[in-house]
């Protein structure tokens, strides 16, 4: 009895104790959300209040992306574009690395490896400016393919292919052979659909991370009508703007859409995250 | 696949056969169990070279150049000699504090609400999990404009009636170095925590439940199951954490771009990949950018071994 009664008081006590970060976490959205709704123009000097101030409650500031002089969605467009593609090309690669790494035995193989750990250990950050200057010789600046380029290796997607791939049996790989189906057959036809799981989580980190980057599309990307939305955005932070509805409204239309498939698939995504951290 | 391509009518049949044979022999090595490896790497490996070993290379040889339009000139160590210059130091400082605070806040937060999630008494855990991951899914630029929109001068703002309702006066946050400090650092911890979180909870389920069964029996209290249990066994994954936010601390960028791009009052805001961008690509500096890439790589890679070597992950006590 005793016992039960401790427990009891004990499950309250931390439910209101993670009631907290968990106000901490959602309020901030929930603010942005009131913004949006509320005129824009002095938003930014006064700041927000938590009031709700319903009779101030409008969908002007959204409708204002939908007119014509709205360069809004052109940058929905450019990111969707290039979170696709980036999003298709590394995975298509790295699950082809990871693959060849865990089911073959090659020379040169711990050197590929070496090389994704490497490349896992070098700030992006610092291959910027020769990189920019290559855009330039390849007349990639200002372009998607420019942006895409140097995304589409990435090293943590090759690692968890690799471990994923482990898990594989192989003894179907020497059935598939017997039969007479080739290497690269192997892989498309039965590999692949093995590794759909991988891929689902792999999908969704990498285009959570394209739809969200913004150092290199904003040195790669120089005019407004190839933007992508974070760069689109931040450009508007300026205080001396004067289109805070689109920057406001934007945001929440920015963060919508990964919400509502976050809150349908959240297993993926946290799947998707503990890769890194498991040791294999 | 298909083998037959369709016979060549113009060539005599026996140098058809010939040719035939040549194709066959190299299709079998395209197919064989040899070269398929190397087939599935290969496009991997024109990319690490093309975009990875070419700019490392390059970001070293330009550290030692002058780089300009048409001509290139080596001019030695100058461009590392003019590092020693007070913004830069201002850069490095407000890099390393930045570290030092998420690390300090981005540890042993997430680790206690992933112990609190980890409970068997705790209830409604998929919501809270939910709840304070999804910060996690927002850009920085939008969590920044958030961040500046409740943490605007006037008194009006959230920041500012908070902190007035409890007898202080307002603040004009992005102004001094301390209160900048402050909203950087709360902007990362806010988008950080849940996946700081996550990592800590997926390491609290990898604990054999055994073990703490065998601990009871042998009465040891709660404190020392999570002395002797909990914390050795989340070892590895604190690690891993540490190293990640060390990393991701000296590479800052964003965060302090959306409160004042890259030029700030006094450099309050400045950070070391801020100043690589603001001498590379705005001030044309392509060299002595790259002496300050140059830089960050060697001051990551030393805390990184450093970091490593005092976990005893590397070359230290032999722990696993």
């Amino acid at each position: 009895m005793a016992k039960q009664r401790r427990e009891k008081w004990s499950s309250i006590l931390l439910v209101v104790f993670l009631v907290i970060p968990a106000v901490i976490a959602v309020f901030p959205l929930a603010a942005l959300t009131l913004a949006s709704l509320k005129p824009s123009t002095e938003l930014m000097r006064f700041g927000l209040n938590i009031y709700p101030q319903f009779e101030l409650w409008s969908l002007n500031n959204y409708a204002y992306l939908f007119t014509d002089g709205s360069i809004y969605f052109r940058w929905f467009k450019n990111s969707i574009i290039i979170s696709f593609f980036s999003t298709i090309l590394a995975l298509t690669f790295s699950s082809m690395v990871g693959y060849s790494l865990a089911m073959y035995r090659f020379r040169g193989q711990t050197i590929v490896l070496f090389l994704v750990l490497l490349i896992m250990m070098i700030p992006f950050e610092i291959l910027m400016l020769p990189l920019f200057r290559m855009m330039i010789a390849l007349g990639a600046v200002n372009t998607y393919t420019g942006v895409i380029l140097p995304m589409i290796v990435h090293p943590l997607t090759i690692f968890f292919f690799r471990q994923f791939a482990l898990g594989l049996p192989k003894d179907l790989m020497d059935a598939a052979r017997i039969d007479g189906c080739t290497e690269y057959g192997i892989f498309f036809k039965i590999m692949v659909p093995l590794m759909k799981p991988a891929y689902g989580a792999m999908g969704i980190l990498l285009a959570l991370f394209s739809w969200n980057n913004f150092l290199w599309p904003l040195v790669v990307l120089r005019t407004t009508d190839m933007f992508t939305l974070p760069i689109g955005l931040a450009g508007l932070l300026s205080p001396y703007g004067n289109n805070y509805d689109v920057l406001i409204a934007g945001s929440v239309l920015t963060v919508l859409p990964i919400i509502i498939v976050f809150i349908f698939a959240q297993k993926y995504f946290i799947s998707s995250l503990t890769a890194g951290a498991v040791k294999g | 696949m298909k083998p037959n391509s369709p016979p060549n009518l113009n060539r005599s049949p026996s140098s058809n056969l010939k040719m035939k044979r040549n194709g066959t022999k190299l299709k079998n090595i395209f197919y064989s169990q040899k070269v398929a490896p190397y087939v599935f790497v290969l496009p991997f490996l024109l990319i690490f070279t093309g975009f990875y070993l070419y700019p490392v290379v390059s970001t070293f040889i330009m550290s030692f150049q002058q780089v300009l339009p048409g001509q290139t000139e080596f001019i030695g160590l100058r461009n590392y000699e003019r590092l020693f210059n007070p913004t830069f130091f201002r850069a490095l400082y407000n890099t390393t504090l930045y570290t030092f605070w998420t690390i300090v806040i981005l540890i042993p937060l997430p680790l206690l609400l992933a112990i609190i999630l980890n409970s068997k008494v705790t209830k409604y855990k998929t919501f809270f999990r939910a709840c304070i991951f999804i910060p996690a899914l927002t850009s920085t630029i939008v969590a920044g404009v958030i961040f500046r929109l409740l943490f605007a001068e006037s008194e009006s703002a959230f920041g500012n009636s908070f902190i007035m309702f409890f007898g202080f006066d307002p603040v004009a946050w992005r102004q001094n170095a301390g209160t900048l400090m402050f909203l950087m650092v709360g902007l990362a911890a806010w988008r950080w925590m849940g996946v700081n979180m996550i990592y800590f909870l997926t390491g609290l389920q990898n604990i054999p439940k055994e073990m703490y069964e065998a601990a009871e029996i042998d009465g040891a209290n709660t404190f020392n199951k999570f002395r002797h249990i909990t914390l050795p066994f989340l070892k590895p994954v604190t690690v891993y954490v540490l190293t990640i936010t060390l990393f991701a601390g000296y590479k800052m960028f964003e965060e302090a771009y959306v409160f004042w791009e890259v030029n700030s009052p006094g450099n309050i805001g400045l950070t070391l990949v801020g100043y690589l961008y603001k001498e590379g690509f705005q001030y044309n500096q392509l060299g002595f950018g790259s002496a300050v890439g140059v830089t960050l790589l060697i001051i990551v890679a030393i805390l990184g071994l450093i970091q490593l070597r005092l976990t005893g992950v590397f070359g230290g006590k032999g722990d696993n």
